[in-house]
């Protein structure tokens, strides 16, 4: 009991330098997208501290669990946690979006370590990460695929045909989270164009959806460890708050692409103490 | 009466002697009979996998599998599986380099009585403005099918461009293909054809009109549009002079502007782009619509005609 108090606590601790990390490289990027990288964190923080099987020091392992972005313009999120895991250099976080520089704007496959699939174009990772657990299924592997989808992202068709794909070829190696803040670039997603139902849609399509609070590390590893229904994949609802963390970013659209200035990180980093 | 088979077939015939490869697996969107990619599902199910209609999908699931060290194949018709799926192709699979064989079949006025709707004619000019493509529009069904297995070993995204119809076969089993490399069917002096996929045997009969009028034609074949094959085509407009290129494609964009981009840069000659005149086509039998847009053999001739008197 104490020893998951405390290794929850380590999550959560983790979580919070992992928001100290997101937000210093976009000021020092001067561009990027805070909103929705803060409201990934938590559940990225759970499955790179705790849920996935993966070899800093061997990024090509065959047999590692493979983790995709789909959201791709949360890199920043992603992109903390691959340098808190060893997959390259911290000081990577510092050249974010530079020319020459190792850390693209949207995660690319070809330039960093640990990044599996490039995304960034939205409604494209959901698709690649079915494809690795076809393969994974195909070579009789045990490794699990995860992928964080955005609500906005929802809007793409080629979604729910990779959903549909999902639960036709039986993937219950395959867990997708949804990054529900409700939110999106020009408003609420109810207003902009409405997903809702989310939970209904999912199981309508085949996937078994546990609903969650995405910013309770403890539910979130509760639904990570709830095991796969034979023949199923698996979708965790889990709602969040764009910018979660920042008080002057939390549920407001417009800090979906703009980096904070040097006083607003000041603030932001403040708060984060 | 010579042997004809279609490119597709070709495709087909290399997939079912691919099954027997492990890495090799192949997708496809509910056309597998036409596209052929039913005959490795036949030898080996277990590596096939039926997107349904979903494309853009398809396209996806390919880079995922090959991001785990397979050689895909998806197929569809080429209007779906390079127009459809393009901004896949560019953002999913070209983008980070992966080893995904994108197969067009029924490319072209070639397609005949669906229509315009599936007929593509604009899918090798849009993919030759993607870097990392290699673009491969085989002549024949054997040259489809040596494509095909030596795409098994080739690094890189691939699309391979081909046809419904039958078409003359024009290679013979020790036929040496090699990606990139333009192939010299006819030597000729007097003006040069440079030719792909469905117009190349009709390059070769073009050929055969004009030396019954005295003009030499060299005949040339380029399977590989992307990287094309730049030594060739200056050599013969060096040697010959003068150029008439020929595909069932948009003349934007295809072979014929690839080809005015080598001879733009290197050597200068005049040219002539036989092919569809940025129209879309329409329902027909594939022999009426090339009669009706311009890409016979005749069409051809005329063209070299006028390009010699030009030079």
């Amino acid at each position: 009991m104490a020893d998951d108090k405390a290794k929850i606590q380590a999550l959560e601790n983790k979580a919070k330098e992992l928001r100290k990390d997101i937000l210093r490289m976009l000021e020092k990027a001067g561009s990027g997208h805070p909103g929705g990288s803060l409201s990934a964190i938590d559940m990225m923080t759970a499955l790179y501290f705790y849920k996935l099987n993966i070899k800093p020091e061997k990024p090509d392992w065959p047999d590692r669990d493979r983790f995709v972005l789909s959201k791709g313009h949360a890199a920043p999120a992603l992109y903390a946690c691959l340098a808190e895991k060893g997959f390259f250099p911290k000081k990577e976080l510092d050249c974010l979006r530079k020319i020459n520089c190792m850390l693209q704007g949207h995660p690319s496959k070809k330039l960093i370590p640990g990044v599996e699939a490039s995304t960034g174009s939205l409604g494209q990772g959901l698709s690649m990460a079915v494809g690795m657990a076809i393969a994974g299924k195909l070579d009789k592997k045990a490794y699990g695929v995860y992928v964080v989808v955005g609500d906005g992202e929802m809007q793409e068709g080629q979604i729910w045909e990779a959903a549909m794909a999902a639960a036709h070829y039986k993937l219950d190696n395959i867990t997708v989270f949804i990054d529900n803040n409700n939110l999106q670039i020009d408003g609420n997603v109810d207003e902009v164009m409405s997903v809702y139902p989310i939970k209904e849609k999912w199981q309508a399509f085949g996937w078994k959806v546990i609903e969650i609070d995405g910013h309770d590390i403890k539910q979130i590893i509760d639904a990570l460890d709830v095991p796969h229904e034979k023949g199923k994949p698996k979708a965790i609802l889990a709602n969040t708050t764009k910018g979660k963390g920042v008080s002057f970013m939390e549920n407001k659209a417009e800090w979906h692409g703009v980096a904070p200035k040097k006083e607003e990180l000041d603030n932001a980093l403040g708060e984060l103490e | 009466m010579t042997e004809q088979a279609a490119t597709r077939d070709g495709y087909g015939k290399a997939m079912c002697k691919l099954a027997s490869n492990p890495n090799v697996v192949a997708l496809d969107a509910d056309l597998s009979c036409s596209t052929k990619s039913a005959s490795l599902a036949k030898e080996c199910p277990e590596r096939f996998f039926n997107m349904g209609i979903s494309e853009q999908n398809m396209i996806g699931v390919a880079a995922g599998i090959a991001s785990c060290g397979k050689i895909v194949y998806a197929s569809s018709f080429a209007v779906f599986a390079a127009e459809r799926a393009f901004e896949q192709i560019r953002n999913s699979v070209a983008y980070s380099g992966l080893n995904v064989r994108i197969v067009g079949s029924h490319a072209g006025l070639l397609t005949g009585e669906d229509g315009a709707s599936h007929q593509a004619i604009e899918e090798v000019g849009a993919l030759r403005s993607v870097p990392n493509m290699t673009i491969i529009s085989p002549a024949d069904a054997i040259e489809a099918e040596k494509a095909t297995m030596a795409l098994a070993d080739y690094e890189g995204p691939v699309y391979l461009r081909l046809g419904r119809m039958k078409t003359p076969i024009l290679f013979d089993e020790d036929y040496k293909f090699e990606i990139g490399k333009g192939v010299q069917l006819k030597e000729g002096k007097d003006m040069t054809i440079i030719a792909t996929g469905a117009l190349v045997h009709r390059a070769l009969e073009a050929a055969k009109i004009l030396e019954t009028e005295n003009i030499s034609a060299r005949v040339i074949n380029i399977h590989t549009i992307k990287p094309i094959d730049k030594e060739i085509i200056i050599k013969s407009a060096k040697e010959t002079g003068a150029i008439v290129t020929a595909e069932d494609h948009n003349i934007i964009g295809g072979l014929g502007s690839a080809v005015a981009e080598v001879l733009a840069e290197n050597h200068p000659a005049i040219i002539e782009r036989i092919g569809v005149k940025d129209t879309f086509g329409e329902s027909g039998s594939p022999d009426d619509l090339y009669e009706k847009y311009g890409l016979t053999e005749k069409h051809i001739a005329e063209a070299a005609k006028r390009i010699i008197k030009r030079k």
